[in-house]
C-alpha cells in the first residue's frame, strides 16, 4: 500500500493528472477516534464554524478542503487545543472531552504539525525532541535518539538526530515534527497546510509518508488548498464553506467517482455550481508579434545561495513568457534584479529600446516596468498601513497625491476608491489596515497597484501562491488581460499547470540559469518536465 | 485603530490618535483610558511606597501640585523645564517612528550643551545677543547630529544594532563632555570645575513678564512641526514605511540607508538643540559631572504618548510638574530627590500592565 500511494503521488505531479486514490483502508475500529459533534465557534462578527460535524477514523487520511476563511483553521484550532468550541462537543474514543490546551490535546493523542515550523533552528534534532521535558532533568539524548530511530524505522524516514534543524530542508523539518508528535504518542496527526511551503518533490514525499502513517493505524487530518493533493493523498474528503460543512465524500464514493468527476464534484461543493463550469473553460491566446519590448541580456546576480548568471530573455508586447522551475532556483533573484531591488553583477536590460539597468526601482517603474512580488505581506505591503497608502507605496511624494511633499487626502482617497472598485478588493473601507484583509484581497490590491497607470512590462512572481481557487482564477484572468492590453509579461511560477495555461513560451530555470526555452504547444509539458528534472543540463 | 501588539513598538508609523474617523469617539475615550489609567495607577502605587517610607502621600502630592502647578513661580519653572524635554521628545518621535532606536540622546545633549556653553561667553562680547543665540542653537544642533554620525553609518550600511552603538556613544559623549569641561573649557575664575557662565542678559529671552524661557516656544514649535511632518508629508510617510517594514521600503524603491542617516541626523540634531536651549535658557554654564539624563527619561513619556506629538506635550507637561514639584516636595518631606524617577518607573510598569490587559481584552473579542 505504501508503494502504491507513493507511486500515485509521483504520477500525480509528473503528469499533472490526478489518479484515483487507492482503495480505502478498512476501518480498524468500528468507531472514529475523534468526533466533532455539531461544534460552533463564533468570533466577533463571524461564525467561523457553524454546527460542524466531523469524524476521524483510524487508518485514514481525512482531507479538509475549503477556501480561505472557510473555517479550516478554526476547526484545527479546536482539535489541537488552541480554541474551545462555543457549542457542541468533542468525543474522543466515544467519550466527551474538553481539549483546553495544546498540552491536553497531546495527552489525548492529538498532535499538530503547523504550516510554519515550531522547531528551534539553532538546536539539533534530538535537542528539539528534548524540549518540553522537565527543566531540572538532564535530557537523555541517547535514549531519545534510540526512540527516534525506532519511530523513524516504523514510518520509513531517515533523520540524523545530530543534525542542526536549521540545516534541514523544510520537508525534513516537517518529518522531524511528525516524528516528534508520534514519539509523544499521537494517534491523530493534524497536518495544517503542510505542503504549502514544500517543493513538489517534498509534497510527494509527504504524501507517501502519510500513506505509511495510516498503515500503522494513525488518523491523519490533512489540510490543503490543492485539489490534486487532496485526491492523491486523501481517503475521505470533507469540504467546508463559509463555516459550514458542505459535504463529506466517503472513501467508497471517492473511488466510485474517479478523479475527473471527483474534481468537478469538489469544486462544485467548494464554490457552488457555476464555478465548476468555469474552471474547465480554456482560454485560447492570440499570437503576439512585433519587436520585443523587454530585452534582458546576459543578466547575472551575485547571491550567496543561488547566484544567477547568463539570463537572456526577450518579451514582446502582448506576450506571456513563463518561467518554470522548482522554487529557489534563482527566480526571485532574477525578478528582483530586473525590478531594480538588487544590484546586477552583469548584463543589460532594455525596455522599449531604452537601457534601464542603471535606474533605480522608481525610475524603472516610471518607465512602465512593474513587479508583483510573491511576498505580499513581507515586502509587498506595510500591513499596519491603510489600503489607500499601500496602493501608493511606490509613488510616495508624486503628484497629484502629494503636492510639495504635503499629503493630499482627497486625491489619495479618490484613487483608492477607484482602485478598490476596479479591482474588486473586498474591504470594509479604504482606511482599513491592509494586513487585516485576506490573502486574495491583498493580492488584488497589489495587482491594482502594479497594473494601473502606464504599465508596459510586468513581472509576476508566483501570483497565485497561497490563494484559493476563486482568487487564483481572478488573478490568472488579470494576467491574461494584461497581456491582451499589449503588456510584456513575465510569469514566474512553480505551478506547472499555471505556466502551461497562461504562457506563450516557457523558460525553465534551474540553479540560477535558464536551462531551456520551449514554445507552449502540445509537447511543452513533457519538454518542460524533462528540463525541470535536469535531463538537459 | 491602535492595534498595539507589544510595548516595544506601539503602532510605529500609524497615526492612531490623529486620524479622525467615523464613530471615533468611543475609540478616543478608550485611548484616553489607556493613557490615563496607568497615570492614576502609578500615583496610587507611588503613594503606597511613600506610606511605606513613613511619608504622608497626600502631603507629598500636595507639595508636588502646589510647587509644580499652582504656585506661579513653580508653574513657570515647570514650563521652562518643558522646552528641552519637548525638543528631545520631538527627536525621539522622528527616530522611533522610523524604527530607529536612538537611545544616545544624552550624549548628544550633553556634548552640545558643553560646546554651546563654551561658545556663548566667548562670542557674547563681540556679537549682538540674537546672533550669539542663533549661532548657539545651530552649533548645538550640529554637534548633536555629529555625535550620531557613527551609529548612523554603521546602522545604514552595516546593519549594526543602533541601540548598542548609540548607548555606547552616550558613554563616550558624557565622558568627553566632562573632559572638555575639566581640561579645556574650565572657567579659571571659579574653584569648582565648570564652564564660564553666560550672563542672564545674553540668554534666551523670557516670555513677557515671567521667568519662562522662550525655549518652551522652540520646543512646542519643534514637536508640532515634527508631528505634522511625520503624519502629513511624503517625507514623514517614507520614514514611517522604513520603520514599519524596511523590506517593503526596499521593494518600493526607497533609499533605506539615506533615510536612516537622515533620521539619525534629525533626531540627534533635536537632542543637540535641546542641549543648547537648556544652557542658553536655563543653566548658563555646565558644571563638571552634570548630566540630567533627560533623554532616557523622556523615552517612556514618548512611548506613553504612542509617538503622538500632541500627547507627548501633555506627558512632558505632567512629567515637568512632577519633577519641579518633586524637587521641593522632596526637600520638605525628606524623600530623596530621585523619587520622581520612582514615580516614572512605576508609571512604566503600569503602562506595561495596561497594554497587557488591553491585549487580553482584544483577544477575548471585547
Amino acid at each position: 500500500m505504501t508503494q502504491t500511494l507513493s507511486a500515485h503521488a509521483a504520477t500525480a505531479n509528473a503528469n499533472g493528472k490526478v489518479p484515483s486514490p487507492g482503495p480505502a483502508h478498512p476501518h480498524g475500529a468500528a468507531r472514529p477516534i475523534v468526533t466533532l459533534d455539531h461544534v460552533t465557534k463564533r468570533f466577533p462578527g463571524v461564525v467561523a464554524n457553524d454546527r460542524v460535524s466531523f469524524d476521524l477514523w483510524p487508518g485514514e487520511v481525512h482531507v479538509l478542503l475549503g477556501e480561505n476563511g472557510a473555517g479550516k483553521s478554526t476547526l484545527v484550532g479546536m482539535l489541537s487545543g488552541l480554541q474551545l468550541p462555543d457549542e457542541g462537543g468533542v468525543l474522543i474514543d466515544g467519550h466527551e472531552q474538553r481539549i483546553s490546551s495544546p498540552a491536553r490535546a497531546l495527552e489525548l493523542g492529538i498532535g499538530t504539525v503547523f504550516q510554519h515550523s515550531m522547531l528551534v533552528p539553532s538546536l539539533s534534532v534530538v535537542d528539539n525532541m528534548a524540549l518540553g521535558g522537565r527543566w531540572w532533568s538532564r535530557p537523555d539524548r541517547e535514549g531519545l535518539a534510540r526512540k527516534m530511530a525506532a519511530v523513524c524505522a516504523d514510518i520509513g524516514v531517515t533523520i540524523d538526530p545530530n543534525a542542526k534543524v536549521g540545516s534541514l530542508s523544510l520537508g525534513e523539518q516537517q518529518q522531524v515534527e511528525i516524528v516528534r508528535a508520534l514519539m509523544r504518542g499521537s494517534r491523530v496527526l493534524i497536518l495544517d497546510e503542510a505542503t504549502a511551503m514544500l517543493t513538489p518533490k517534498g509534497a510527494d514525499d509527504l504524501g507517501a509518508l502519510m500513506g505509511r502513517l495510516v498503515k500503522l493505524g494513525i488518523a491523519v487530518v490533512f489540510i490543503t488548498h490543492k485539489l490534486n493533493e487532496a485526491l492523491a493523498f486523501g481517503h475521505r474528503i470533507t469540504v467546508l464553506r463559509l463555516g459550514r460543512r458542505v459535504d463529506e465524500i466517503s472513501p467508497e464514493r471517492l473511488s466510485a467517482l474517479g478523479p475527473a468527476a471527483a474534481t468537478a464534484e469538489i469544486i462544485r461543493l467548494m464554490f457552488g455550481a457555476d464555478a465548476a463550469a468555469q474552471a474547465t473553460a480554456s482560454h485560447p491566446r492570440r499570437a503576439p508579434s512585433s519587436q520585443p519590448l523587454l530585452q534582458i541580456e546576459g543578466l547575472a546576480v551575485e547571491d550567496d545561495s543561488v547566484p544567477v548568471a547568463g539570463i537572456d530573455l526577450d518579451v514582446s508586447p502582448g506576450e506571456i513568457v513563463g518561467i518554470a522551475g522548482i522554487d529557489g532556483n534563482g527566480q526571485k533573484q532574477f525578478a528582483e534584479a530586473v525590478a531594480g531591488q538588487r544590484r546586477l553583477a552583469a548584463g543589460r536590460i532594455r525596455l522599449g529600446g531604452q537601457a534601464i539597468e542603471r535606474l533605480d526601482v522608481g525610475g524603472r517603474r516610471r518607465l512602465g516596468l512593474r513587479y508583483v512580488t510573491d511576498d505580499r505581506l513581507g515586502e509587498g505591503t506595510v500591513g499596519t498601513f491603510p489600503i489607500s497608502l499601500n496602493l501608493l507605496l511606490k509613488q510616495v511624494g508624486e503628484a497629484p497625491f502629494w503636492r510639495h511633499g504635503i499629503e493630499q487626502p482627497e486625491a489619495i482617497a479618490a484613487h483608492a476608491r477607484r482602485m478598490v472598485g476596479e479591482f474588486d478588493v473586498r474591504t470594509p473601507g479604504i482606511e482599513t489596515a491592509i494586513g487585516k484583509l485576506s490573502g486574495g484581497n491583498i493580492q488584488k490590491a497589489l495587482l491594482a497597484r502594479e497594473l494601473s497607470g502606464k504599465a508596459r512590462a510586468v513581472i509576476f512572481a508566483k501570483p497565485t501562491y497561497g490563494l484559493d481557487v476563486q482568487n487564483i482564477r481572478a488573478t490568472r484572468q488579470r494576467i491574461r488581460e494584461a497581456a491582451d492590453r499589449g503588456l510584456a509579461v513575465i510569469l514566474i511560477s512553480t505551478d506547472l499547470e499555471e505556466v502551461l495555461e497562461l504562457a506563450d513560451r516557457i523558460a525553465v530555470m534551474s540553479r540560477g540559469r535558464v536551462v531551456g526555452m520551449v514554445d507552449n504547444d502540445a509537447a511543452a509539458r513533457n519538454r518542460v518536465g524533462e528540463l525541470m528534472s535536469g535531463a538537459t543540463p | 485603530m491602535s492595534d498595539t501588539t507589544e510595548i516595544a513598538a506601539p503602532e510605529i508609523g500609524s497615526d492612531a490618535l490623529l486620524a479622525p474617523r467615523g464613530g471615533a469617539w468611543r475609540e478616543r475615550a478608550h485611548l484616553l483610558v489607556l493613557a490615563l489609567g496607568p497615570v492614576i495607577g502609578a500615583v496610587l502605587l507611588s503613594g503606597l511606597v511613600l506610606l511605606a517610607l513613613g511619608v504622608n502621600p497626600v502631603a507629598y502630592y500636595g507639595y508636588v501640585v502646589e510647587r509644580g502647578l499652582l504656585n506661579p513661580y513653580g508653574l513657570q519653572a515647570t514650563l521652562t523645564r518643558m522646552g528641552p524635554l519637548l525638543l528631545i521628545a520631538a527627536g525621539l518621535i522622528v527616530a522611533f517612528r522610523a524604527g530607529i532606536w536612538n537611545l544616545g540622546g544624552d550624549g548628544q545633549f550633553l556634548l552640545s550643551a558643553v560646546i554651546v556653553a563654551a561658545l556663548g561667553p566667548l562670542l557674547a562680547p563681540y556679537l549682538p545677543v540674537w546672533l550669539v543665540l542663533v549661532i548657539g542653537l545651530v552649533v548645538g544642533a550640529m554637534v548633536g547630529a555629529a555625535w550620531s554620525v557613527l551609529p548612523a553609518l554603521l546602522k545604514a550600511y552595516q546593519g549594526v544594532n543602533e541601540i548598542i552603538t548609540t548607548l555606547m556613544m552616550t558613554f563616550l559623549g558624557v565622558s568627553l563632555a566632562n573632559v572638555l569641561v575639566k581640561l579645556f573649557f574650565r572657567d579659571p575664575a571659579t574653584t569648582v570645575p565648570q564652564t564660564r557662565t553666560l550672563i542672564v542678559a545674553d540668554r534666551l529671552p523670557r516670555l513677557f513678564d515671567t521667568t519662562i524661557s522662550s525655549g518652551l516656544i522652540i520646543g512646542l514649535v519643534a514637536i508640532i512641526v515634527v508631528h505634522l511632518v511625520m503624519t502629513r508629508t511624503a517625507f514623514g510617510l517614507k520614514l514611517r514605511i522604513v520603520g514599519a517594514n524596511p523590506r517593503a521600503a526596499i521593494h518600493a524603491g526607497l533609499s533605506v540607508p539615506a533615510l536612516t542617516v537622515a533620521t539619525f541626523a534629525i533626531s540627534a540634531a533635536l537632542a543637540g538643540l535641546a542641549g543648547a536651549v537648556e544652557i542658553m535658557g536655563v543653566q548658563g554654564n555646565v558644571r563638571a559631572d552634570w548630566n540630567p539624563a533627560y533623554s532616557l527619561t523622556v523615552v517612556p513619556l514618548v512611548f506613553l504618548a504612542r509617538f503622538n506629538g500632541f500627547a507627548s506635550i501633555a506627558f512632558v507637561f505632567l512629567f515637568s510638574v512632577l519633577s519641579i514639584g518633586g524637587e521641593s516636595a522632596a526637600r520638605r518631606t525628606g524623600v530623596p530627590n530621585f523619587f520622581t524617577l520612582v514615580v516614572v518607573a512605576i508609571l512604566l510598569v503600569m503602562l506595561g500592565i495596561t497594554e497587557y490587559l488591553d491585549q487580553r481584552r482584544r483577544a477575548a473579542g471585547k
